[in-house]
């Protein structure tokens, strides 16, 4: 049994993508995956809450491709949550649309992985500062996967970091839809590249 | 007055009937009227001497045809394609000019003859060529486009040309000339012959000076207060005027038409009226040139051609290999490669209109007899036959051989970033131009109201004066190769009409549409536009907000309820659309129509409330919280 994987696109300032719009299209040309660039669906963040719920319905795995901003999503996405993931729909009474899919935030820091712990500049781990997104996942009932992470975004064309980053995003596609990735272990990694090859089935 | 209406008719049909047929061919429609010629010419007779007179005065379309050259000669453009234009247009018409001059000294030329050949051969035909490059769409390669640049350097170095011939007269033709001149070289009229040296030359330039003051200075007050009249066919006369004054004047001092009319257009290039001009003078110049064309093709004789059959085709042969190897060697030493190069060098091997017009100028001039006169204007003729078939040679042979060599190359991307015609600049095309042209957005503003276009032109504004519902108007302004339609004039049934036409006949053009209101907008969809927006729907939705908000709303509770209506506005607009259709033409506005349309504001009223309504209900406009009594469900 294949996934339907529904990758939702947030990045308010798209002439100046290096990392996330390759990855985006790469998603978009991926078979088995639909693509949605949020700020270009919702230029004025009026959020269709029943499209966005009739697409969640349709999907298995739920991945946020966004650049980390001040340590959490652009606004759209925090936008989209608060609208879409409704009472009586995500959660609450009756509220079990999202039971049993795949949540997975897909995401490019602009600090370097080492900033990402308690000795570093951010003082927190980035599994840690995500906890809010993992929290949401678990209350309506999604089951939350670790992030697959690109660390200094800003200098990954020039450090020649990118290709590499690529090819794992399109593998990684590939597992979530043909449902070869090993949850137990993705679970509970600090993010997915520390043993991507472990990982996939 | 019967003979001259036979003649006009004989003329006319056989362009009538060459012209469509030659461009369905893919031959143009140069080679239309060569054939037009040659048909009622030496193939059937049935014109015979007068096309000597009639050429001379269809030579007039050569004079409109420099003025519309230099119309379209921007200074800003010309100044951005320098290098091109001087590098590659130089060496090719220097290199072609030297190498087929030199080729006429062996055969034993004199060198006056021999160069002016090589002057008027190395130019080629910018009318078969655009044509066919806009028909095969190769205007934006980078063949195409160093083309343009070459074919734009022959079409400026003409006018030199046309200076410099006559210096090449040879006195013993002056002689036979004058037997056989005809009335047009006889009864010249000039003011200058019995002046000195130093006041012809203060006369000269005087003129000159008159052409280029006058047509910044005065040419356009002139146009204000006729366009200010709303005559159309005074616009054409004063058009008219304007090109054969300056004719005149440059005649009466002794400088070619052709120079002077150039220079008014430069001087016109940037003036509001430039599309106007062109579209005005382009039908006469279009006929009158059609008409030297048919001459030319008329004056060929096949008994000549017969008798020289070995010389015309080994001429032709040399010509196009000639001007081919030059154009090569120029794509190799400016760096165009591949199919690029070859589409380069077969383009443009041909010889071209330009030669025509300064061979029958040569003869004029006493610079070339007529004997060879009669074999040129052949060779020029089948280079131009020929030209169709190296395009074909390019299309089956050049593109398979690199398209087999590199399967899997991507695309190269298109360099064009799509240009923007809009019609109407009064107070709503102008914030929409103003948007776009922030964005460096290349816009073309046309208005038919020259004070709209005065005051938008006092902001730097590029717009041009002209009837935008007029299909020609559209033509000149490049609907062709445009990307987008804006329509914004204020008048209704124009702006149908001009949908209708433009979804018609260029139906690659998005086109975006004002509406004056809800039955104009449903119009507008039904005649083909793509976006439709209502020219007060926004406006009031703005003023509405405000209103709300002097009530003490919620700024943002306001902009929800703005955005619910728009999209509620705009998901039934379909709907009542359908409804409006089935209506009948008189009144579209059924019973149903008018039953749906209070539905449709009830539904609306529905939605707007929803949001006020405490509870749940997943419904579009969101923040609702959830009810009172959820903590007890989570425990």
């Amino acid at each position: 049994m294949s996934n339907k994987v529904l990758v939702l696109f947030a990045h308010p300032a798209q002439e100046y993508s290096e990392v996330n719009m390759p990855m985006f299209d790469i998603a978009k040309k991926a078979e088995g995956v639909t693509s949605i660039d949020l700020y270009a669906e919702y230029p004025k963040h009026d959020i269709d809450v029943k499209i966005e719920q009739e697409r969640l319905q349709q999907h298995d795995v739920v991945i946020f491709l966004f650049p980390l901003y001040w340590y959490s999503t652009p606004a759209i996405l925090k936008d989209w949550m608060d609208l879409v993931l409704q009472y009586g729909f995500a959660y609450g009474h009756d509220g079990n649309a999202l039971k049993d899919k795949l949540f997975l935030p897909v995401i490019s820091t602009g600090g370097p992985e080492i900033a990402y712990c308690e000795e570093g500049i951010n003082h927190f781990g980035l599994r840690e500062l995500l906890r809010p997104l993992e929290q949401t996942a678990n209350f309506c009932g999604m089951y939350f996967i670790a992030p697959f992470v690109i660390f200094g975004a800003r200098t990954a064309v020039e450090d020649k970091r990118l290709n590499n980053h690529l090819e794992q995003w399109q593998l990684l596609l590939n597992a979530l839809v043909e449902n070869r990735l090993d949850l137990d272990k993705a679970k509970d990694l600090e993010h997915l590249s520390t043993d991507f090859d472990g990982v996939i089935q | 007055m019967t003979v001259y209406f036979i003649q006009a008719f004989i003329y006319l049909v056989a362009a009538v009937i060459a012209v469509p047929i030659a461009k369905r061919l893919g031959l143009g429609s140069v080679l239309g009227y060569l054939i037009a010629g040659v048909v009622i010419g030496p193939l059937t007779g049935l014109v015979g001497s007068e096309t000597l007179t009639i050429q001379h005065f269809a030579e007039f379309g050569v004079v409109m045809m420099l003025f519309l050259v230099g119309l379209e000669l921007e200074p800003r453009l010309l100044w951005e394609m320098r290098n091109k234009l001087v590098g590659l247009g130089g060496l090719q018409v220097t290199l072609s000019s030297v190498l087929i001059m030199a080729v006429c000294l062996v055969f034993g030329l004199d060198w006056r003859i021999a160069l002016a050949i090589g002057l008027m051969l190395s130019l080629s035909s910018t009318a078969i060529v655009l044509q066919t490059f806009q028909e095969k769409g190769l205007a934006k390669t980078e063949g195409g486009r160093s083309a343009f640049s070459v074919l734009l350097f022959q079409d400026i170095a003409v006018i030199p040309m046309l200076a410099f011939i006559p210096l090449l007269a040879i006195p013993e033709l002056l002689d036979v000339g004058s037997i056989s001149a005809d009335a047009h070289d006889d009864h010249t009229i000039d003011i200058v012959s019995g002046l000195s040296d130093w006041l012809y030359a203060l006369v000269v330039l005087g003129s000159i000076a008159f052409v280029i003051v006058g047509g910044h200075y005065l040419s356009r007050p002139l146009f204000h207060f006729i366009a200010n009249t709303g005559l159309r066919e005074m616009f054409t006369a004063s058009a008219l005027l304007l090109v054969i004054g300056i004719a005149a004047l440059m005649s009466l001092v002794g400088l070619s038409p052709a120079l002077g009319t150039f220079l008014a257009g430069v001087v016109l290039a940037n003036s509001e009226f430039r599309h106007e001009l062109e579209t005005n003078i382009e039908p006469f110049k279009g006929i009158l040139l059609g008409l030297f064309f048919i001459t030319v093709g008329a004056g060929i004789s096949f008994e000549i051609v017969g008798e020289n059959f070995g010389i015309v085709m080994a001429a032709v042969l040399a010509i196009m290999l000639l001007k081919a190897g030059v154009l090569l060697l120029l794509a190799r030493i400016f760096k165009i490669h591949r199919q690029e190069a070859w589409l380069f060098a077969l383009s443009l091997a041909q010889a071209g209109e330009f030669g025509f017009v300064l061979l029958s100028f040569s003869v004029q001039n006493h610079v070339i007899p007529q004997d060879i006169a009669d074999i040129l204007s052949p060779i020029i003729a089948i280079t131009m036959f020929l030209t169709p078939l190296l395009f074909i040679v390019f299309d089956r042979v050049v593109l398979k051989f690199y398209q087999t060599q590199d399967e899997d190359r991507e695309a190269d991307e298109i360099n064009d970033s799509g240009k923007v015609i809009i019609a109407g600049v009064g107070r709503f095309g102008q914030i929409v131009n103003r948007l776009l042209v922030a964005n460096d957005i290349p816009t073309v503003v046309l208005d038919h109201d020259a004070s709209i276009i005065d005051n938008v032109r006092r902001f730097k504004m590029k717009s041009w004066y002209g009837d935008a519902s007029r299909p020609d108007l559209l033509h000149t302004a490049g609907i062709e190769d445009a990307k987008l339609l804006v329509i914004a004039i204020d008048d209704q049934n124009r702006a149908l009409d001009m949908v209708t036409h433009v979804k018609e006949f260029h139906s690659h053009v998005k086109v975006l549409a004002r509406a004056f209101d809800r039955t104009h907008g449903y119009k507008l969809t039904e005649a083909g536009a793509d976006i439709v927006v209502s020219e007060t729907f926004y406006s009031a939705l703005e003023l509405g907000g405000e209103a709300l908000k002097a009530l003490d709303l919620h700024p943002f509770k306001v902009e929800q309820m703005k955005s619910v209506f728009r999209k509620t506005d705009q998901q039934t607009r379909n709907t009542v659309y359908n409804e409006w259709l089935q209506g009948d033409i008189n009144n579209r506005y059924s019973k149903n129509f008018i039953a749906l349309f209070s539905e449709i504001e009830k539904h609306l009223a529905n939605e707007l409330k929803r949001s006020r309504i405490d509870g749940h209900d997943n419904s579009e406009t969101g923040w609702t919280p959830p009810p009172k009594t959820y903590l007890d469900e989570t425990d």
